[in-house]
């Protein structure tokens, strides 16, 4: 009888811990994770009663790679960036997202749905300033060219990516015809010979954290950036301008590893996560913004401001097309770096 | 003439030295097992894996694992056309098998390199597979990229089924093969790497002949000086080698920056009127190399100077000569196997910095490693990573033996 009773308890015990048992989610860390903890993963586990079991990691695919490889796929979701997705959507270690399942792809912004992946949030590269030093601030991506009306040196990210497009930008090229341009020999040399009218004002960052920090300095009048770097060193004092005009959109992704063990249950994990309330949520705690416009209504005017993402800042975006620089990267960027010398 | 050079100088009986060498050979072979270790542990750690990732540099398995059927198809294919309907039968079955294996994505990247656009072009048949339609499979390729009707791109392929191929070294070069197979330069645009191996020469050379101007009346200092003050002295020359690269790289930056000590110093003192750009400059990147190299090149010339006896000086002017010709016709010239030895180490050491021009370097001044970082880790594309690492090794090894020539092995004198 007592034999009969534990292993009762027991099997009862089991049982809520199967019902329980956690959803294994794989993020970026830092801030942005945070900022999912607050408006998503808390959520989530008081909606469903399914608590998120949270995994960090650097966004490496090699990671992800042996996970799958070692056939025991442990993680249900991750958080992926979009050449990540790219890669691992080719290389099929990724399940196929029902879409019937998350919701119309038609509410997404255009280029971040797939059939890997489930776009979550956007961030930007933007023209920045100092609002304290600059007398007349620029108002346009074209004036980061124009060095009659605005002299100074400039900071650029020392890569092809995200110049070439604003080089082309600032030339008059619409933003969707930007990539069809750069394809063709005669567009490339468009955009190297507009960088080169202020190629000798241009100072090169290479990590996040230098384009604030040149700024800071007084190194350069103006510089790109990344929107979440400007907002983080505003939130730390400084007063730094973004110039919301054709700044250039990247994305990351929800997906879910191959073999991974609860296929409804990750897809309703990310149907929870990119629900236009929720998704919203995150734009709280980082200026990252929704890539769904019907989440981008739910976000709070005050930090709707700061979102790449928000109607008024989105009339002139261009949305990086990461499938082209894995086609002509290798050339570009050879390009680049004799151009560099020269 | 050897008759009487034998009768003169007769030789030891036959037979002797090969007894010598016998008698010799257990000691030999007792010290040669003390150093088996230390051997082992070099081929297994060092010369073998680098041994086995250069190999990468030739290898060329993609094509013939994932297009077998594409290949022999290709097989009687004149190049000038393009291929007949058996060729994309046999693309369309090859790249299902590999959509099932998932290799299309490492096939699209390897045939990308070669032809800008190859891996989309893979990766929408792959993801259009289902979709083909009954009858004649090259208008519906040719429907999805007109390209595929192009002989060019088969002919890449075709080139491609060898195991090995010359791909990566010869665009190490800045050559590459055309259509037919011809080797030619790659358009100016390309042309890339040649000019870095050539500044990664020229900036190894300026560190090697700073760091000797300085470092060689350092060493003549030291050697000269009291002991006690030597020991101090020498101690200021090791203390920045015990301190870490990146220590050492980062207190450059932080002295070199536009708001920086240097420049502020130099304000304060009314020397210039406005910040001198000094990070991020061929400047910079040289100086603060000189610094980092400076002991490499000090350490052996101070050996050498050590042992030169002080008498000789006094000698040479008590003879009359006066006292620069007495230093440059006596004792300069017996410091040379500590120049060489000292410079030989600086200069190979400076080919192949990584950090310090990446941090206090502009765009200008990335030398060789840089590149080769970035196509390991960022491009993840080995075969041209190996490529570079086996021409910067060839040029080192080539300035060695060439140095070696020039100097003479025996008058190097390496600590």
């Amino acid at each position: 009888m007592f034999l009969a009773a534990t292993t009762l308890a027991y099997g009862l015990a089991l049982g809520a811990a199967v019902a329980a048992e956690p959803i294994s989610v794989m993020s970026f860390g830092g801030a942005y994770q945070e900022a999912q903890r607050k408006a998503v993963f808390g959520a989530y586990a008081e909606e469903t009663g399914r608590p998120v079991s949270e995994q960090e990691y650097g966004g490496e695919i090699a990671k992800i790679k042996a996970m799958i490889d070692s056939g025991n796929t442990t993680i249900d979701v991750v958080d992926v960036d979009a050449p990540t997705l790219l890669q691992g959507c080719d290389e099929g270690i990724f399940e196929t997202i029902d879409w019937e399942k998350i919701g119309p792809k038609s509410d997404w912004l255009a280029g971040t749905t797939s059939e890997c992946g489930v776009g979550t949030i956007v961030y930007a590269t933007i023209l920045s300033y100092d609002e304290d030093k600059l007398a007349t601030p620029p108002t346009k991506l074209a004036d980061l060219f124009d060095l009659a009306n605005f002299p100074g040196r400039r900071g650029l990210w020392k890569n092809p990516a995200t110049n070439l497009e604003f080089a082309l930008l600032a030339d008059g090229v619409a933003p969707q015809d930007v990539y069809a341009t750069l394809a063709t020999p005669e567009g490339l040399d468009r955009a190297f010979a507009k960088l080169d009218t202020i190629k000798k004002e241009i100072v090169w960052w290479e990590a996040g954290a230098q384009a604030p920090q040149l700024l800071a300095s007084g190194e350069v009048a103006m510089t790109t950036a990344w929107n979440g770097r400007i907002f983080n060193a505003n939130k730390e004092g400084r007063n730094f301008g973004i110039v919301w005009d054709n700044q250039i959109l990247d994305s990351n992704y929800w997906v879910i590893p191959k073999g991974a063990k609860d296929m409804e249950g990750s897809l309703a994990f990310i149907r929870f996560a990119v629900e236009p309330k929720v998704l919203a949520g995150i734009a709280k705690y980082i200026p990252y913004g929704p890539v769904r416009t019907t989440a981008a209504a739910e976000v709070a005017p005050e930090d709707a401001k700061n979102l790449p993402t928000s109607p008024d800042n989105l009339t002139t975006s261009l949305t990086l097309d990461n499938a082209f620089w894995a086609d002509h990267g290798d050339e570009i960027r050879k390009r680049f770096t004799t151009w560099l010398s020269n | 003439m050897t008759e009487t050079l034998s009768l003169s100088a007769p030789a030891p009986p036959a037979g002797l030295g090969a007894a010598l060498r016998r008698a010799e050979r257990p000691n030999r072979l007792r010290a040669f097992a003390l150093a088996l270790p230390a051997l082992l542990f070099l081929v297994v750690t060092f010369a073998a894996p680098i041994g086995l990732f250069l190999t990468t540099a030739v290898r060329n398995p993609e094509v013939r694992a994932v297009l077998p059927q594409t290949i022999a198809a290709l097989d009687g294919w004149d190049g000038h056309s393009t291929p007949g309907e058996e060729a994309f039968i046999a693309l369309a079955a090859d790249l299902a098998r590999a959509k099932e294996d998932n290799t299309a994505a490492a096939l699209g990247k390897r045939l990308n390199y070669e032809s800008a656009g190859m891996r989309s072009r893979i990766m929408s048949v792959v993801r259009h597979l289902g979709n083909f339609k009954d009858g004649a499979l090259a208008p519906q390729f040719a429907a999805l990229d007109p390209v595929w009707a192009s002989p060019d791109l088969w002919a890449v392929i075709k080139r491609n089924a060898s195991p090995m191929t010359p791909y990566y070294l010869l665009t190490s070069v800045d050559l590459g093969q055309d259509a037919s197979g011809g080797i030619a330069r790659v358009e100016e645009s390309q042309a890339v790497f040649l000019d870095i191996l050539g500044r990664t020469l020229w900036i190894a050379g300026l560190v090697t002949v700073a760091t000797l101007v300085l470092g060689f009346p350092t060493a003549y200092v030291v050697s000269l000086a009291p002991s006690r003050i030597a020991g101090f002295l020498l101690l200021l020359v090791l203390l920045p080698l015990w301190t870490s690269l990146l220590v050492r790289t980062t207190a450059w930056v932080v002295l070199l920056q536009t708001d920086g000590v240097i420049n502020q110093a130099l304000l304060a003192l009314g020397l210039t009127t406005e910040k001198l750009q000094l990070m991020l400059t061929r400047f910079g990147t040289v100086t603060a190399m000189t610094h980092i190299q400076l002991p490499f090149t000090i350490l052996p010339i101070l050996s050498v100077m050590k042992s030169i006896p002080e008498g000789q000086m006094r000698a040479a002017r008590s003879l009359g000569a006066p006292p620069f010709f007495a230093f440059w016709r006596v004792y300069a010239p017996q410091t040379l196997p500590g120049v060489a030895a000292g410079c030989l180490m600086t200069f190979i050491l400076s080919l192949g910095y990584y950090i310090t021009p990446a941090l206090v370097g502009g765009p200008r001044d990335q030398m060789m490693s840089n590149f080769i970082a970035t196509y390991i880790n960022r491009d993840l594309n080995w075969g041209m990573a190996a490529a570079l690492a086996g021409l910067l090794l060839v040029m080192t090894l080539s300035i060695y033996l060439a140095f070696l020539r020039l100097v003479g092995a025996e008058r190097i004198k390496l600590g």
